[in-house]
């Protein structure tokens, strides 16, 4: 596919991995917060492609992975009740909650639906007046300007039978307090592609400048990561800490303007939960006042307490690049994707379950697989 | 999760702001396209979409780029690589 294969070729990924290889001269820790990158690199070998000097550990980049257990409930909760349809994205219905997960609760006769869209969701309402549309509004900034126009245009087309169950969290705030912990150990960051094609490069001067660490904007296919890498180790090579944009075809330094118009419109920034690493302060967004007819959690009064996670998991470790999903005396064993114990082995992109998938049952391989 | 790919729009409709949309293809598989957050988008332009909703025109003379500075980048090591000593 255009634009994409180009991005594949692996005589210009083992380029850049040479070109690398050249500037490195002391060991560097760099992480990605995007699920879809820490599931490239781990799919790819990006990481065994590179010098052994060069570590890559993987944030809380998986929007599924760390919506939080009591929200999964509450969308468990409204599936079993008469006339409601909880629409959601199809990589949601596996997580499990306190008890059980979405799938579950529709083979009990709950009217659960997986769909490509939030505006689907919409659609759907709007052919199913007799019907309340529940959609589980789960993202990172990337999804929030969708999941924003949704609510916009079931307002416009005057349902009253829609609503958002929100979980929408932030990566600037989880850059932030991965920095301030005492025991980070991250020195670079590959800044998510896609959220800064919605939000732009502005949030991360002040981050970059504060921890001097160097931000760079990086894109998801081979090619690309690579080229973020190349762009970090140069920049912690000079000691300089800059946002870099690695990924100029799909970003530019004002992202887009009319989603942001939107997202503000209708989300306001609070508080959230994060599964496996807990409360950021102003780290995801929630439904405005003035859209509260649309919030799921008000119109039904779902959303209780945060139940205890699992004592075993080391997934706040984790997240945090403080250890690799293989140093968890449960990964593989008592933790699989079948049975999760947290957050980063519940969904596909989640790194415990990339390296369970790719890593778990092959020796490491010599050459990456580009 | 925040995957987009990028598609070709090969068809817009829609009046209000708020509701337009594309026939997009994905290397012939098409879709309709929310595309309300690019309103500068236009018939053959390459959109970037996640769920549903285009998210950025490609800039396809930026993703070019990068292809010349791999280039040029293998041109230097050339440069920088020594002849081979000549077989005795």
């Amino acid at each position: 596919m255009k634009l994409v294969d180009e991005f594949r070729d692996a005589t210009a990924a083992r380029k850049l991995a040479a070109a690398i290889a050249r500037r490195v001269t002391r060991p560097w820790i760099l992480m990605e917060i995007c699920g879809g990158q820490t599931h490239s690199i781990v799919k790819f070998g990006l990481d065994e492609l590179l010098p052994p000097k060069i570590t890559l550990v993987h944030g809380p980049g998986c929007p599924v992975c760390v919506t939080p257990v009591e929200l999964i409930d509450a969308a468990v909760a409204l599936a079993a009740r008469p006339g409601v349809t909880v629409c959601s994205f199809g990589d949601m219905l596996r997580v499990p909650g306190t008890g059980v997960d979405l799938l579950t609760a529709r083979a009990r006769g709950g009217d659960v639906r997986m769909v490509y869209s939030p505006l689907d969701a919409v659609t759907f309402a709007a052919q199913n007046p007799g019907r309340e549309v529940v959609f589980f509004a789960v993202g990172f900034e990337t999804t929030a300007p969708a999941n924003a126009m949704a609510v916009v245009q079931a307002r416009r087309l005057g349902l009253r039978n829609f609503s958002l169950l929100v979980s929408h969290v932030l990566v600037p705030p989880a850059i932030e307090a991965i920095l301030s912990a005492p025991d980070n150990r991250v020195q670079g960051f590959l800044a998510a592609g896609h959220v800064c094609t919605v939000m732009g490069t502005a949030e991360y001067g002040p981050l970059a400048a504060r921890f001097h660490v160097p931000i760079v904007v990086t894109g998801f296919e081979p090619v690309d990561i690579l080229q973020g890498v190349l762009a970090c180790v140069e920049q912690l090579e000079a000691g300089r800490a800059e946002v870099e944009n690695a990924y100029a075809r799909a970003v530019r330094p004002e992202g887009n303007v009319h989603a942001q118009r939107v997202m503000r419109e209708v989300f306001e920034v609070v508080d959230r939960n994060w599964r496996g690493i807990g409360r950021i302060p102003r780290s995801g967004f929630a439904l405005r006042a003035e859209f509260a007819d649309f919030d799921a959690a008000r119109r039904f009064g779902v959303a209780g307490d945060a139940p205890p996670e699992s004592t075993e998991c080391i997934s706040g470790l984790i997240m945090r690049g403080v250890k690799k999903p293989h140093e968890c005396p449960a990964f593989g064993t008592r933790c699989t994707p079948e049975h999760p114990l947290g957050a980063p082995m519940v969904s596909s992109e989640g790194a415990c379950s990339a390296y369970y998938r790719y890593r778990l049952r092959k020796p490491a391989p010599a050459a990456a697989n580009v | 999760m925040c995957l987009a790919v990028p598609g070709k729009i090969l068809e817009i409709n829609g009046e209000d702001p708020y509701f337009r949309t594309g026939r997009v293809s994905f290397g012939g598989i098409i879709k309709q396209v929310s595309l309300a957050c690019v309103p500068e988008a236009r018939v053959d332009d390459y959109v970037l979409v996640h769920v549903g909703m285009a998210l950025s025109v490609v800039d396809e003379k930026e993703a070019a780029e990068v292809f010349t500075y791999l280039k040029a980048m293998g041109e230097l090591e050339e440069l920088a690589t020594p002849p081979p000593a000549a077989s005795s």
